[in-house]
Protein backbone atom coordinates (compact mmCIF):
# COMPACT_ATOMS: atom_id res chain seq x y z
CA UNK A 1 0.00 0.00 0.00
CA UNK A 2 1.33 3.52 -0.80
CA UNK A 3 2.05 5.76 2.11
CA UNK A 4 -0.08 8.34 0.79
CA UNK A 5 -2.31 7.33 -2.01
CA UNK A 6 -3.09 9.56 -4.58
CA UNK A 7 -6.02 11.91 -4.07
CA UNK A 8 -7.71 15.13 -5.75
CA UNK A 9 -4.97 17.68 -4.22
CA UNK A 10 -2.21 15.40 -6.03
CA UNK A 11 -3.97 14.85 -9.38
CA UNK A 12 -4.43 18.60 -9.48
CA UNK A 13 -1.15 19.23 -8.38
CA UNK A 14 0.45 17.40 -11.31
CA UNK A 15 -1.71 18.36 -13.92
CA UNK A 16 -0.26 21.60 -13.03
CA UNK A 17 3.14 20.44 -13.57
CA UNK A 18 2.14 18.82 -16.83
CA UNK A 19 -0.04 21.75 -18.50
CA UNK A 20 -3.21 19.68 -18.55
CA UNK A 21 -6.29 21.39 -17.20
CA UNK A 22 -8.83 18.80 -15.95
CA UNK A 23 -12.40 19.32 -14.99
CA UNK A 24 -13.72 18.70 -11.30
CA UNK A 25 -15.35 14.99 -12.33
CA UNK A 26 -12.23 13.88 -14.07
CA UNK A 27 -10.51 15.04 -11.03
CA UNK A 28 -12.26 12.27 -8.63
CA UNK A 29 -12.47 9.61 -11.30
CA UNK A 30 -8.68 9.87 -12.05
CA UNK A 31 -7.54 10.01 -8.25
CA UNK A 32 -9.79 6.65 -7.91
CA UNK A 33 -8.15 5.09 -11.10
CA UNK A 34 -4.23 6.08 -9.67
CA UNK A 35 -5.06 4.96 -6.29
CA UNK A 36 -5.48 1.32 -7.70
CA UNK A 37 -2.59 2.32 -10.74
CA UNK A 38 -0.04 3.47 -8.22
CA UNK A 39 -0.54 0.51 -6.07
CA UNK A 40 -0.22 -1.99 -8.91
CA UNK A 41 2.84 0.02 -9.46
CA UNK A 42 4.31 -0.38 -5.73
CA UNK A 43 5.23 -4.02 -6.37
CA UNK A 44 8.07 -2.76 -7.98
CA UNK A 45 9.63 -2.36 -4.39
CA UNK A 46 10.29 -6.30 -4.74
CA UNK A 47 12.28 -6.00 -7.82
CA UNK A 48 16.36 -6.30 -6.49
CA UNK A 49 18.83 -3.77 -7.98
CA UNK A 50 20.36 -5.58 -10.90
CA UNK A 51 23.76 -4.59 -12.05
CA UNK A 52 22.98 -3.02 -16.07
CA UNK A 53 25.46 -4.63 -18.76
CA UNK A 54 25.19 -1.37 -20.96
CA UNK A 55 27.18 -1.74 -23.80
CA UNK A 56 26.35 2.28 -24.89
CA UNK A 57 28.44 4.15 -27.69
CA UNK A 58 27.60 7.58 -29.06
CA UNK A 59 26.92 7.68 -32.01
CA UNK A 60 27.97 11.01 -33.97
CA UNK A 61 28.20 12.34 -37.53
CA UNK A 62 30.04 15.69 -38.69
CA UNK A 63 27.98 18.84 -38.17
CA UNK A 64 27.46 19.70 -41.62
CA UNK A 65 24.76 21.45 -42.79
CA UNK A 66 21.88 20.15 -44.37
CA UNK A 67 18.88 21.05 -46.06
CA UNK A 68 15.72 21.16 -44.12
CA UNK A 69 12.06 22.62 -44.00
CA UNK A 70 11.35 25.80 -45.63
CA UNK A 71 9.95 28.45 -43.69
CA UNK A 72 6.73 28.60 -45.14
CA UNK A 73 6.80 24.68 -44.59
CA UNK A 74 7.87 24.91 -41.06
CA UNK A 75 5.17 27.34 -40.47
CA UNK A 76 2.27 25.96 -42.52
CA UNK A 77 0.59 23.77 -39.71
CA UNK A 78 0.60 26.72 -36.95
CA UNK A 79 -2.58 28.12 -36.01
CA UNK A 80 -1.03 31.93 -35.64
CA UNK A 81 2.02 33.37 -37.22
CA UNK A 82 3.40 36.51 -37.86
CA UNK A 83 6.04 38.47 -40.10
CA UNK A 84 7.01 34.74 -40.54
CA UNK A 85 7.48 34.12 -36.99
CA UNK A 86 5.11 31.86 -35.09
CA UNK A 87 2.78 33.59 -32.81
CA UNK A 88 2.55 32.21 -29.05
CA UNK A 89 -0.11 33.48 -26.18
CA UNK A 90 1.74 35.77 -23.75
CA UNK A 91 4.35 34.45 -21.87
CA UNK A 92 3.29 36.30 -18.39
CA UNK B 1 -15.92 0.78 -44.39
CA UNK B 2 -18.04 0.22 -41.74
CA UNK B 3 -15.24 -1.01 -39.96
CA UNK B 4 -14.02 2.35 -39.39
CA UNK B 5 -10.02 1.61 -40.59
CA UNK B 6 -8.77 4.39 -41.53
CA UNK B 7 -8.79 7.87 -40.40
CA UNK B 8 -7.44 9.12 -43.97
CA UNK B 9 -8.35 7.66 -46.82
CA UNK B 10 -5.84 9.58 -49.41
CA UNK B 11 -3.36 7.66 -51.15
CA UNK B 12 0.09 8.14 -52.26
CA UNK B 13 2.10 6.20 -55.39
CA UNK B 14 5.27 4.57 -54.91
CA UNK B 15 7.63 3.77 -57.81
CA UNK B 16 7.01 1.67 -60.58
CA UNK B 17 9.27 -0.89 -60.10
CA UNK B 18 10.74 -2.76 -57.08
CA UNK B 19 10.00 -5.37 -54.36
CA UNK B 20 6.61 -4.20 -53.39
CA UNK B 21 5.61 -2.72 -56.59
CA UNK B 22 1.15 -3.00 -56.93
CA UNK B 23 1.14 -3.44 -53.46
CA UNK B 24 -1.18 -1.17 -51.20
CA UNK B 25 0.46 -0.31 -47.53
CA UNK B 26 -1.95 1.09 -45.00
CA UNK B 27 0.41 3.31 -42.43
CA UNK B 28 -0.62 3.57 -38.86
CA UNK B 29 -1.44 7.63 -38.51
CA UNK B 30 1.28 8.37 -36.05
CA UNK B 31 3.97 7.82 -38.84
CA UNK B 32 4.58 10.93 -41.14
CA UNK B 33 2.99 10.80 -44.69
CA UNK B 34 4.45 14.06 -46.74
CA UNK B 35 0.90 16.19 -47.50
CA UNK B 36 -1.24 13.59 -46.66
CA UNK B 37 -3.24 14.09 -42.41
CA UNK B 38 -0.98 12.08 -39.81
CA UNK B 39 -3.67 12.90 -36.44
CA UNK B 40 -2.39 10.06 -33.95
CA UNK B 41 -5.86 9.55 -33.92
CA UNK B 42 -6.07 12.56 -31.50
CA UNK B 43 -8.13 15.83 -31.83
CA UNK B 44 -4.89 17.66 -30.81
CA UNK B 45 -3.84 16.56 -34.14
CA UNK B 46 -6.87 16.87 -36.26
CA UNK B 47 -5.59 19.00 -39.19
CA UNK B 48 -1.81 18.32 -38.89
CA UNK B 49 -0.03 17.87 -42.57
CA UNK B 50 3.22 16.81 -41.96
CA UNK B 51 5.83 18.32 -44.51
CA UNK B 52 7.97 15.45 -44.70
CA UNK B 53 7.75 11.77 -45.42
CA UNK B 54 8.89 9.38 -42.12
CA UNK B 55 11.74 7.33 -43.53
CA UNK B 56 10.12 4.21 -43.73
CA UNK B 57 7.55 5.97 -46.11
CA UNK B 58 10.10 6.91 -47.89
CA UNK B 59 11.62 3.34 -48.16
CA UNK B 60 8.15 1.94 -48.81
CA UNK B 61 7.77 4.23 -51.84
CA UNK B 62 11.31 3.35 -52.95
CA UNK B 63 10.33 -0.15 -52.77
CA UNK B 64 7.25 -0.01 -55.40
CA UNK B 65 4.48 0.28 -52.83
CA UNK B 66 1.13 2.25 -52.42
CA UNK B 67 0.06 4.13 -49.48
CA UNK B 68 -3.46 2.78 -49.24
CA UNK B 69 -4.46 5.17 -46.38
CA UNK B 70 -3.62 6.23 -43.00
CA UNK B 71 -5.29 3.40 -40.52
CA UNK B 72 -6.85 4.27 -37.36
CA UNK B 73 -5.37 3.38 -33.94
CA UNK B 74 -5.90 4.72 -30.21
CA UNK B 75 -4.85 7.86 -29.48
CA UNK B 76 -0.94 8.50 -29.45
CA UNK B 77 -0.23 4.69 -29.55
CA UNK B 78 -1.93 4.51 -25.85
CA UNK B 79 -4.23 1.51 -25.60
CA UNK B 80 -5.05 -2.11 -26.20
CA UNK B 81 -8.13 -1.73 -27.94
CA UNK B 82 -7.95 0.99 -30.86
CA UNK B 83 -10.72 2.05 -29.06
CA UNK B 84 -9.15 5.51 -27.31
CA UNK B 85 -9.39 6.88 -31.02
CA UNK B 86 -10.19 10.43 -31.06
CA UNK B 87 -12.20 9.23 -34.79
CA UNK B 88 -14.05 6.60 -32.99
CA UNK B 89 -12.88 2.65 -32.42
CA UNK B 90 -12.21 0.64 -35.52
CA UNK B 91 -14.46 -2.98 -35.53
CA UNK B 92 -12.57 -6.23 -35.90
CA UNK B 93 -13.00 -7.47 -39.08
CA UNK B 94 -11.89 -11.71 -37.94
CA UNK B 95 -14.75 -11.04 -34.93
CA UNK B 96 -17.09 -8.14 -35.58
CA UNK B 97 -18.15 -6.86 -31.94
CA UNK B 98 -14.73 -7.23 -30.78
CA UNK B 99 -11.89 -4.87 -30.66
CA UNK B 100 -9.35 -5.33 -33.13
CA UNK B 101 -6.62 -5.13 -30.62
CA UNK B 102 -4.21 -2.08 -30.47
CA UNK B 103 -2.50 0.43 -30.66
CA UNK B 104 -2.20 -0.36 -34.43
CA UNK B 105 -5.50 -1.77 -35.40
CA UNK B 106 -6.53 0.00 -37.89
CA UNK B 107 -3.56 -0.98 -39.47
CA UNK B 108 -4.45 -4.97 -38.85
CA UNK B 109 -7.39 -4.49 -39.51
CA UNK B 110 -7.19 -2.87 -43.11
CA UNK B 111 -4.79 -6.39 -44.00
CA UNK B 112 -7.55 -8.98 -42.12
CA UNK B 113 -10.19 -7.09 -44.33
CA UNK B 114 -8.44 -6.70 -47.58
CA UNK B 115 -8.68 -3.13 -47.23
CA UNK B 116 -4.58 -3.37 -47.60
CA UNK B 117 -2.29 -5.89 -48.75
CA UNK B 118 -0.21 -4.97 -45.91
CA UNK B 119 0.38 -2.54 -43.04
CA UNK B 120 3.06 -0.55 -40.67
CA UNK B 121 2.01 -0.26 -37.37
CA UNK B 122 4.29 0.83 -33.87
CA UNK B 123 5.04 -1.56 -31.52
CA UNK B 124 6.01 0.04 -27.81
CA UNK B 125 4.45 -2.76 -25.69
CA UNK B 126 3.00 -4.95 -27.89
CA UNK B 127 1.14 -2.91 -30.56
CA UNK B 128 1.67 -4.44 -33.55
CA UNK B 129 1.55 -8.56 -32.19
CA UNK B 130 -1.93 -7.57 -29.98
CA UNK B 131 -3.76 -6.43 -32.76
CA UNK B 132 -2.25 -8.90 -35.08
CA UNK B 133 -3.04 -12.00 -33.20
CA UNK B 134 -6.41 -10.45 -32.23
CA UNK B 135 -6.78 -10.01 -35.92
CA UNK B 136 -5.81 -13.56 -37.11
CA UNK B 137 -3.37 -11.76 -39.08
CA UNK B 138 0.97 -11.77 -39.01
CA UNK B 139 3.11 -8.98 -36.99
CA UNK B 140 6.76 -8.14 -36.05
CA UNK B 141 8.03 -6.49 -33.49
CA UNK B 142 11.44 -6.25 -34.92
CA UNK B 143 15.06 -5.78 -32.49
CA UNK B 144 15.26 -1.87 -31.71
CA UNK B 145 17.63 -0.18 -33.40
CA UNK B 146 16.60 -2.39 -36.51
CA UNK B 147 13.70 -0.02 -38.28
CA UNK B 148 14.69 3.79 -38.12
CA UNK B 149 11.99 5.87 -36.08
CA UNK B 150 12.41 8.80 -37.79
CA UNK B 151 8.84 10.45 -38.55
CA UNK B 152 7.19 8.40 -36.02
CA UNK B 153 5.22 10.56 -33.76
CA UNK B 154 7.01 10.05 -30.47
CA UNK B 155 5.27 8.03 -27.96
CA UNK B 156 8.12 6.30 -25.59
CA UNK B 157 11.40 6.00 -27.58
CA UNK B 158 13.12 3.69 -25.55
CA UNK B 159 10.50 1.21 -26.55
CA UNK B 160 9.21 1.93 -30.21
CA UNK B 161 9.56 -0.03 -33.38
CA UNK B 162 7.71 0.70 -36.34
CA UNK B 163 6.95 -2.80 -37.29
CA UNK B 164 5.17 -5.04 -40.59
CA UNK B 165 1.36 -6.38 -40.56
CA UNK B 166 0.55 -8.93 -43.30
CA UNK B 167 -1.51 -12.25 -44.03
CA UNK B 168 1.34 -14.15 -44.14
CA UNK B 169 4.87 -14.63 -42.50
CA UNK B 170 7.24 -14.39 -45.80
CA UNK B 171 4.44 -11.04 -46.82
CA UNK B 172 5.81 -9.75 -43.39
CA UNK B 173 9.15 -10.32 -44.12
CA UNK B 174 9.02 -8.75 -47.13
CA UNK B 175 7.91 -5.34 -45.50
CA UNK B 176 10.51 -5.93 -42.73
CA UNK B 177 13.14 -6.39 -45.88
CA UNK B 178 12.16 -2.87 -47.57
CA UNK B 179 11.53 -0.64 -44.03
CA UNK B 180 14.52 -1.70 -41.85
CA UNK B 181 18.33 -0.74 -42.05
CA UNK B 182 20.43 1.73 -40.73
CA UNK B 183 19.41 6.07 -41.13
CA UNK B 184 21.21 8.88 -40.81
CA UNK B 185 18.09 10.26 -39.17
CA UNK B 186 17.87 8.55 -36.19
CA UNK B 187 20.81 7.52 -34.48
CA UNK B 188 19.75 4.80 -32.68
CA UNK B 189 19.64 2.91 -35.84
CA UNK B 190 22.07 -0.37 -36.48
CA UNK B 191 23.87 -1.60 -39.30
CA UNK B 192 22.61 -5.23 -38.99
CA UNK B 193 19.09 -4.16 -40.98
CA UNK B 194 21.18 -3.30 -44.29
CA UNK B 195 21.01 -5.75 -46.93
CA UNK B 196 19.01 -8.22 -45.12
CA UNK B 197 16.33 -10.87 -46.62
CA UNK B 198 14.12 -12.10 -44.06
CA UNK B 199 11.62 -13.30 -47.03
CA UNK B 200 14.35 -15.44 -47.70
CA UNK B 201 14.03 -17.27 -44.14
CA UNK B 202 10.39 -17.78 -44.54
CA UNK B 203 10.66 -21.78 -45.69
CA UNK B 204 9.04 -23.44 -42.65
CA UNK B 205 12.38 -25.49 -41.74
CA UNK B 206 12.23 -25.85 -37.75
CA UNK B 207 13.73 -28.92 -38.24
CA UNK B 208 16.30 -29.10 -34.76
CA UNK B 209 14.35 -25.33 -33.51
CA UNK B 210 14.42 -25.68 -29.88
CA UNK B 211 11.76 -23.70 -28.33
CA UNK B 212 11.92 -22.21 -24.88
CA UNK B 213 8.39 -21.66 -23.13
CA UNK B 214 8.30 -19.33 -19.79
CA UNK B 215 5.87 -20.76 -18.14
CA UNK B 216 4.93 -17.58 -16.71
CA UNK B 217 3.59 -16.21 -19.67
CA UNK B 218 1.16 -19.65 -19.37
CA UNK B 219 -0.18 -18.50 -16.25
CA UNK B 220 -3.76 -16.95 -16.24
CA UNK B 221 -3.79 -16.98 -19.50
CA UNK B 222 -7.64 -18.42 -20.76
CA UNK B 223 -7.97 -21.86 -20.88
CA UNK B 224 -8.84 -21.39 -24.69
CA UNK B 225 -6.18 -19.54 -25.83
CA UNK B 226 -3.84 -21.75 -23.87
CA UNK B 227 -5.03 -24.91 -25.59
CA UNK B 228 -4.18 -23.34 -29.22
CA UNK B 229 -0.69 -22.81 -27.54
CA UNK B 230 -0.30 -26.34 -27.06
CA UNK B 231 -1.54 -27.07 -30.19
CA UNK B 232 0.87 -25.02 -31.91
CA UNK B 233 3.44 -26.38 -29.87
CA UNK B 234 2.64 -30.13 -31.31
CA UNK B 235 2.68 -28.94 -35.06
CA UNK B 236 6.33 -27.61 -34.24
CA UNK B 237 7.21 -30.72 -32.21
CA UNK B 238 5.78 -32.54 -35.33
CA UNK B 239 7.84 -30.96 -37.97
CA UNK B 240 10.85 -31.67 -35.64
CA UNK B 241 11.79 -28.72 -33.11
CA UNK B 242 12.00 -29.65 -29.15
CA UNK B 243 10.33 -27.58 -26.43
CA UNK B 244 11.31 -27.03 -22.98
CA UNK B 245 9.63 -25.09 -19.90
CA UNK B 246 11.89 -22.20 -18.57
CA UNK B 247 11.34 -19.65 -15.73
CA UNK B 248 11.55 -15.96 -16.22
CA UNK B 249 10.48 -14.56 -12.91
CA UNK B 250 11.51 -11.19 -13.79
CA UNK B 251 8.34 -11.25 -16.50
CA UNK B 252 6.20 -11.06 -13.45
CA UNK B 253 7.23 -7.12 -12.74
CA UNK B 254 7.15 -6.05 -16.57
CA UNK B 255 3.93 -4.93 -17.28
CA UNK B 256 4.76 -2.16 -14.31
CA UNK B 257 8.03 -1.28 -15.31
CA UNK B 258 6.26 -1.35 -18.77
CA UNK B 259 3.99 1.54 -17.79
CA UNK B 260 6.00 3.67 -16.00
CA UNK B 261 9.02 3.66 -18.37
CA UNK B 262 6.50 4.24 -21.17
CA UNK B 263 4.33 6.85 -19.35
CA UNK B 264 7.49 8.79 -18.13
CA UNK B 265 8.73 9.04 -21.64
CA UNK B 266 5.61 10.38 -22.74
CA UNK B 267 4.86 12.87 -20.43
CA UNK B 268 8.05 14.38 -21.55
CA UNK B 269 7.47 13.55 -25.75
CA UNK B 270 3.98 15.24 -25.42
CA UNK B 271 4.48 18.20 -24.10
CA UNK B 272 5.50 19.64 -27.35
CA UNK B 273 2.24 19.61 -28.12
CA UNK B 274 1.21 23.54 -27.11
CA UNK B 275 -0.53 24.08 -30.54
CA UNK B 276 1.71 27.14 -31.27
CA UNK B 277 4.00 25.70 -33.97
CA UNK B 278 1.45 23.12 -34.78
CA UNK B 279 -1.50 21.20 -33.55
CA UNK B 280 -5.01 22.58 -31.21
CA UNK B 281 -4.70 25.54 -30.05
CA UNK B 282 -8.10 26.78 -28.85
CA UNK B 283 -6.88 30.23 -29.18
CA UNK B 284 -7.78 30.63 -26.11
CA UNK B 285 -6.92 34.31 -23.93
CA UNK B 286 -4.31 34.20 -20.38
CA UNK B 287 -0.89 33.69 -20.44
CA UNK B 288 1.31 30.97 -21.70
CA UNK B 289 0.55 28.47 -19.23
CA UNK B 290 -3.00 28.88 -19.28
CA UNK B 291 -3.81 29.05 -22.86
CA UNK B 292 -1.46 25.65 -22.96
CA UNK B 293 -3.34 23.75 -20.33
CA UNK B 294 -6.48 24.42 -22.03
CA UNK B 295 -5.49 23.98 -25.60
CA UNK B 296 -4.67 20.36 -24.07
CA UNK B 297 -7.59 19.87 -22.23
CA UNK B 298 -9.05 20.30 -25.59
CA UNK B 299 -6.88 18.23 -27.34
CA UNK B 300 -6.23 15.18 -25.48
CA UNK B 301 -8.53 12.24 -24.28
CA UNK B 302 -8.87 11.09 -21.10
CA UNK B 303 -6.21 7.93 -22.02
CA UNK B 304 -3.36 10.50 -23.64
CA UNK B 305 -4.27 12.49 -20.22
CA UNK B 306 -3.87 10.20 -17.49
CA UNK B 307 -0.77 8.51 -18.86
CA UNK B 308 0.74 11.85 -19.50
CA UNK B 309 -0.45 12.69 -15.56
CA UNK B 310 1.00 9.49 -14.04
CA UNK B 311 4.23 9.75 -16.07
CA UNK B 312 4.57 13.38 -14.71
CA UNK B 313 3.77 11.92 -10.99
CA UNK B 314 6.54 9.03 -11.29
CA UNK B 315 9.20 11.67 -12.45
CA UNK B 316 8.40 14.07 -9.86
CA UNK B 317 10.73 15.25 -6.75
CA UNK B 318 10.31 12.11 -4.34
CA UNK B 319 9.12 9.60 -6.44
CA UNK B 320 11.73 9.28 -9.09
CA UNK B 321 13.72 6.49 -7.10
CA UNK B 322 10.42 4.93 -6.04
CA UNK B 323 8.65 4.33 -9.39
CA UNK B 324 11.27 5.36 -12.38
CA UNK B 325 14.22 4.35 -10.86
CA UNK B 326 13.05 0.46 -9.83
CA UNK B 327 11.42 0.32 -13.22
CA UNK B 328 14.68 0.43 -14.93
CA UNK B 329 15.97 -2.34 -12.75
CA UNK B 330 13.39 -4.11 -13.44
CA UNK B 331 14.31 -3.43 -17.07
CA UNK B 332 17.82 -4.56 -16.74
CA UNK B 333 16.75 -7.42 -14.95
CA UNK B 334 14.12 -8.62 -17.89
CA UNK B 335 16.92 -8.45 -20.18
CA UNK B 336 19.00 -10.31 -18.41
CA UNK B 337 16.46 -13.25 -18.00
CA UNK B 338 15.67 -13.21 -21.32
CA UNK B 339 19.59 -13.69 -22.59
CA UNK B 340 19.98 -16.33 -19.88
CA UNK B 341 16.85 -18.07 -21.05
CA UNK B 342 18.10 -17.30 -25.14
CA UNK B 343 21.37 -18.98 -24.23
CA UNK B 344 19.50 -22.49 -24.31
CA UNK B 345 16.82 -21.79 -26.36
CA UNK B 346 17.10 -20.47 -30.05
CA UNK B 347 13.14 -18.84 -29.96
CA UNK B 348 11.02 -18.32 -26.67
CA UNK B 349 7.31 -18.57 -27.23
CA UNK B 350 3.93 -18.05 -25.43
CA UNK B 351 0.38 -16.92 -26.15
CA UNK B 352 0.80 -13.44 -27.62
CA UNK B 353 -2.76 -12.27 -25.56
CA UNK B 354 -3.52 -14.18 -22.58
CA UNK B 355 -7.45 -13.62 -23.34
CA UNK B 356 -9.37 -13.51 -26.34
CA UNK B 357 -10.13 -9.67 -28.17
CA UNK B 358 -12.67 -7.59 -25.60
CA UNK B 359 -15.93 -6.96 -26.75
CA UNK B 360 -16.27 -3.34 -27.96
CA UNK B 361 -16.28 -1.16 -24.61
CA UNK B 362 -15.69 -3.69 -22.31
CA UNK B 363 -12.70 -3.18 -20.70
CA UNK B 364 -12.70 0.83 -20.98
CA UNK B 365 -13.40 2.07 -18.01
CA UNK B 366 -11.13 -0.13 -16.36
CA UNK B 367 -7.44 0.61 -17.12
CA UNK B 368 -6.06 -1.35 -15.16
CA UNK B 369 -7.84 -4.43 -16.54
CA UNK B 370 -6.62 -3.14 -20.10
CA UNK B 371 -2.76 -2.80 -18.71
CA UNK B 372 -2.73 -6.04 -17.93
CA UNK B 373 -3.57 -7.78 -20.45
CA UNK B 374 -0.19 -6.62 -22.17
CA UNK B 375 1.59 -9.22 -19.60
CA UNK B 376 3.52 -11.35 -22.80
CA UNK B 377 4.37 -8.55 -24.65
CA UNK B 378 5.79 -5.58 -23.07
CA UNK B 379 8.96 -8.02 -21.80
CA UNK B 380 9.96 -8.34 -25.08
CA UNK B 381 10.26 -4.37 -25.16
CA UNK B 382 12.08 -3.98 -22.33
CA UNK B 383 14.45 -6.20 -23.38
CA UNK B 384 14.31 -4.66 -27.13
CA UNK B 385 14.36 -8.13 -28.46
CA UNK B 386 12.77 -9.06 -31.75
CA UNK B 387 9.13 -10.93 -31.73
CA UNK B 388 6.66 -12.31 -34.24
CA UNK B 389 2.77 -12.86 -33.32
CA UNK B 390 1.86 -15.67 -35.89
CA UNK B 391 -2.24 -17.14 -35.64
CA UNK B 392 -2.52 -20.02 -34.27
CA UNK B 393 -6.06 -21.06 -34.48
CA UNK B 394 -9.29 -20.02 -32.74
CA UNK B 395 -11.29 -19.93 -29.49
CA UNK B 396 -15.08 -19.33 -29.25
CA UNK B 397 -14.45 -18.77 -32.91
CA UNK B 398 -12.15 -15.54 -31.55
CA UNK B 399 -8.59 -15.57 -33.23
CA UNK B 400 -5.71 -16.79 -30.48
CA UNK B 401 -2.12 -15.54 -31.61
CA UNK B 402 1.35 -17.35 -30.88
CA UNK B 403 4.53 -15.24 -29.86
CA UNK B 404 7.85 -15.90 -30.66
CA UNK B 405 10.62 -14.26 -29.29
CA UNK B 406 13.81 -14.20 -30.70
CA UNK B 407 17.97 -13.20 -29.86
CA UNK B 408 18.84 -9.09 -30.77
CA UNK B 409 18.62 -9.25 -34.11
CA UNK B 410 17.51 -12.91 -34.60
CA UNK B 411 14.81 -12.25 -37.06
CA UNK B 412 15.78 -14.46 -39.23
CA UNK B 413 15.36 -16.93 -36.53
CA UNK B 414 11.87 -15.82 -35.82
CA UNK B 415 10.66 -15.60 -39.22
CA UNK B 416 12.16 -19.41 -40.35
CA UNK B 417 9.79 -20.97 -36.61
CA UNK B 418 6.84 -18.48 -37.56
CA UNK B 419 6.58 -19.66 -41.10
CA UNK B 420 6.12 -23.61 -40.22
CA UNK B 421 2.72 -22.36 -38.82
CA UNK B 422 1.82 -20.47 -42.05
CA UNK B 423 -1.49 -21.06 -43.40
CA UNK B 424 -0.27 -19.85 -46.93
Amino acid sequence: MSDTPAGPEDVRHVAELARVDLDDDTVDEFAAQFADILDYFETLDEVPEVDREADLVNVMRPDEEHEGLTQEEALQNAEETEDGYFKGPNVS
Amino acid sequence: MSENIFITEETAAGDDDGPLADKTVAVKDNISTEGIRTTCGSAMLDEYVPPYDATVVERLKDAGADVAGKANMDEFGMGTTTETSAFGPTDNPAAPGHVPGGSSGGSAAAVAAGEADLALGSDTGGSVRCPAAFCGVVGIKPTYGLVSRYGLVAYANSLEQIGPLAPTVEEAAELLDAISGPDPNDATTREEGADTDYAAAADGDVDGLEIGVPTELLDGADDGVVEQFWSAIDELEAQGASYHEVSLPSVEHAVEAYYVIAMSEASSNLARFDGVRYGHSGGFEGNWNEAFSKARREGFGDEVKRRILLGTYALSAGYHDKYYKKAQDARAWVKQDFDEALADADVLASPTMPIPPFELGESLDDPLKMYLADANTTPVNLADLPAISVPAGETDGLPVGLQLIGPAFGEETIVRAASALDQG
